[in-house]
């Protein structure tokens, strides 16, 4: 348990050397700030609109941006150590190899973590000072719940990207298949899923369908954000969940799911991974 | 016991054999030279040592025990290692990245201070790894390698990048550690210097052991002639060396084997124009050239 501490701990005080951690809640403070404020501008009103529609809406540009942010983080966490000759020697130590990818994900993990928590919780703060009709304790518990959810889908992507990190040997190929997935997840999946609804006329198992949302840990963290404020009304792709009428809990467990499949694929990966 | 020892060991990649079975046994204090071109199977060895990768055939065992076992992270405590081109953490300080090994391998953080004055680096400890220069990441290295106060060191391609008089000091420190009862494998290509302080001499190539001994007995197996270089005006040697000169700048040079030597300086000496005269034994850089042309020659 030390060593990957050790390890955890050295990554995270790497994040906050080469400023991501200020980077990444910067870039969280300015988009939940900017949505809370803005995002009522298209029916012509400028300030602080409605808190469910805010966080709803920042779930939808949260899963374009967290999903980038984690690839961009931890894609080179092993191959990079690779590189630079580091993780050859790092196996001479007393370490065992999965105590070392375990402590490099929750560094980035920490890092995330933190990001995350001050980012929007700066723009809750902010909101609870300058919005006339939120009072503040109407905004804590919304805001914990999506900042708790923020995170896991940020731990996800960590780990998919240090699963893709501890399985080439180059750089820039971890970069490339980061690329692609984030890609794949963000773009392509729900585009297919339009795409079959599309070409089918809509004739779809409309009970199977939904499921195939679960695949996709961002649809999920969607789901369970729009989910927490019921009283919106679905649009584009996620109205197809209607149908299914997911419980919270198996949507959590289901991303509970995405967060411990690739953590272990990523430890495989990297116990077969030749030096 | 051995300190290191390996048994038939051999390594294939994929059908590849990169290390044929080899046999080595390492006593505690001795330093051995691990020499060969690049693909020689060096690094193969060295990796068996450490437990990176597992023997295909033949056993290996470090302190007695399985380096890959599961007593591998005490083994590991007792080990030293580095290796060639690492270029560890820009982003940190010199510092900072030997306490980041230093809690890894279970040590006293004061040795961090120790260390980095041991090698030179105290003044730099608090710039980042990144302005330093190719000598002073080797010399980063190498106080690495030092925590822990390891039982077995394993250098590869040490003195690469640092210059003659940290090399030299380099090598001082090696026998220093020798004094104090370390068993250390210098893996290298790189041979000037290096003679005086090793024990043993392990030749590779292609992965074949091509020649295993001590510099003496390696060059007398060998039979490498002595080199006089001699000066002097109108110089005429007996005739049973005259066979044996070449004429160079400014003066002869006379190869006779190592048996003759004596009996040969004897009668050159006694020349009346005689001015100067010098000597050179064969190098490892012959011994070496010896072995590995023996080797192509044999193929």
């Amino acid at each position: 348990m030390k060593a990957i501490l050790i390890v955890a701990n050295k990554e995270f005080h790497d994040g906050l050397r080469n400023r991501w951690v200020m980077s990444i809640s910067l870039i969280f403070a300015l988009l939940a700030t900017g949505l809370a404020y803005f995002g009522a501008a298209a029916s012509g009103q400028a300030g602080f609109t409605n808190l469910s529609t805010t966080l709803v809406s920042l779930a939808s540009l949260a899963v374009f941006v967290i999903p980038l942010i984690a690839l961009m983080l931890s894609y080179d966490g092993v191959v990079g150590e690779d590189e630079s000759g580091t993780l050859l020697l790092l196996m001479t130590y007393p370490l065992s190899r999965w105590q070392l990818i375990l402590g490099k994900m929750m560094g980035h993990w920490m890092i995330i973590a933190l990001s995350t928590i001050i980012g929007f919780g700066l723009s809750a703060i902010i909101m609870g000072l300058f919005s006339e009709d939120t009072s503040w304790g109407e905004l804590v518990k919304p805001y914990a719940f999506f900042i708790a959810f923020a995170i896991l889908l940020g731990w996800i992507f960590i780990a998919i990207a240090t699963m893709i990190s501890a399985s080439v040997v180059e750089k820039s190929k971890a970069a490339g298949l980061a690329l692609i997935v984030w890609f794949m997840f963000v773009f392509m999946f729900d585009l297919f899923l339009l795409g079959l609804l599309v070409g089918t006329e809509g004739n779809v198992n409309a009970e199977l369908f939904p499921y195939l949302l679960l695949l996709n840990p961002t649809d999920i963290f969607r789901l369970i954000i729009i989910d927490f404020f019921a009283q919106q009304e679905l649009t584009g792709l996620m109205a197809v969940a209607q149908h299914a009428q997911f419980a919270t809990s198996s949507l959590i467990l289901s991303m509970l799911a995405w967060f411990i499949a690739p953590v272990l694929l990523a430890i495989l990966l990297f116990n077969r991974r030749k030096l | 016991m051995n300190i290191v020892e390996l048994q038939q060991a051999g390594k294939n990649y994929q059908g590849v054999e990169a290390l044929k079975s080899i046999d080595l046994n390492l006593q505690q204090g001795e330093v051995l030279g691990l020499f060969g071109h690049n693909g020689a199977g060096k690094t193969t060895t060295i990796k068996l040592i450490l437990g990176l990768i597992k023997p295909t055939v033949g056993q290996v065992r470090v302190f007695g025990d399985d380096p890959t076992g599961d007593n591998a992270h005490n083994l590991r405590k007792q080990l030293g290692f580095l290796q060639e081109n690492v270029s560890f953490y820009q982003q940190m300080t010199g510092r900072e990245v030997l306490s980041y090994f230093a809690k890894l391998k279970g040590c006293d953080n004061k040795q961090v201070s120790h260390l980095l004055e041991e090698v030179g680096l105290d003044h730099a400890s608090m710039r980042r790894v990144k302005t330093y220069s190719k000598g002073m990441r080797q010399r980063l290295g190498l106080a690495q390698a030092l925590l822990g106060k390891p039982k077995l060191l394993l250098l590869d391609e040490p003195t690469v990048g640092l210059d003659p008089i940290a090399t030299q000091d380099f090598y001082q420190g090696i026998a220093r550690l020798k004094a104090q009862g370390s068993t250390i494998i210098l893996c290298s290509h790189v041979l000037a210097g290096v003679e005086k302080y090793i024990d043993r001499a392990l030749i590779l190539g292609q992965g074949q052991l091509l020649a295993e001994g001590s510099l003496t007995t390696l060059t007398e197996k060998a039979d490498l002639p002595v080199t006089f270089y001699l000066q002097g005006s109108n110089l005429q040697l007996p005739a049973d060396l005259d066979a044996h000169t070449f004429p160079i700048n400014g003066g002869i040079k006379l190869q006779v084997s190592q048996q003759q030597k004596m009996a040969v300086l004897k009668q050159l000496v006694a020349l009346p124009t005689l001015e100067n005269i010098d000597i050179q034994m064969p190098r490892l850089e012959d011994i070496y050239r010896y072995y590995t042309n023996d080797m192509e020659r044999s193929q």
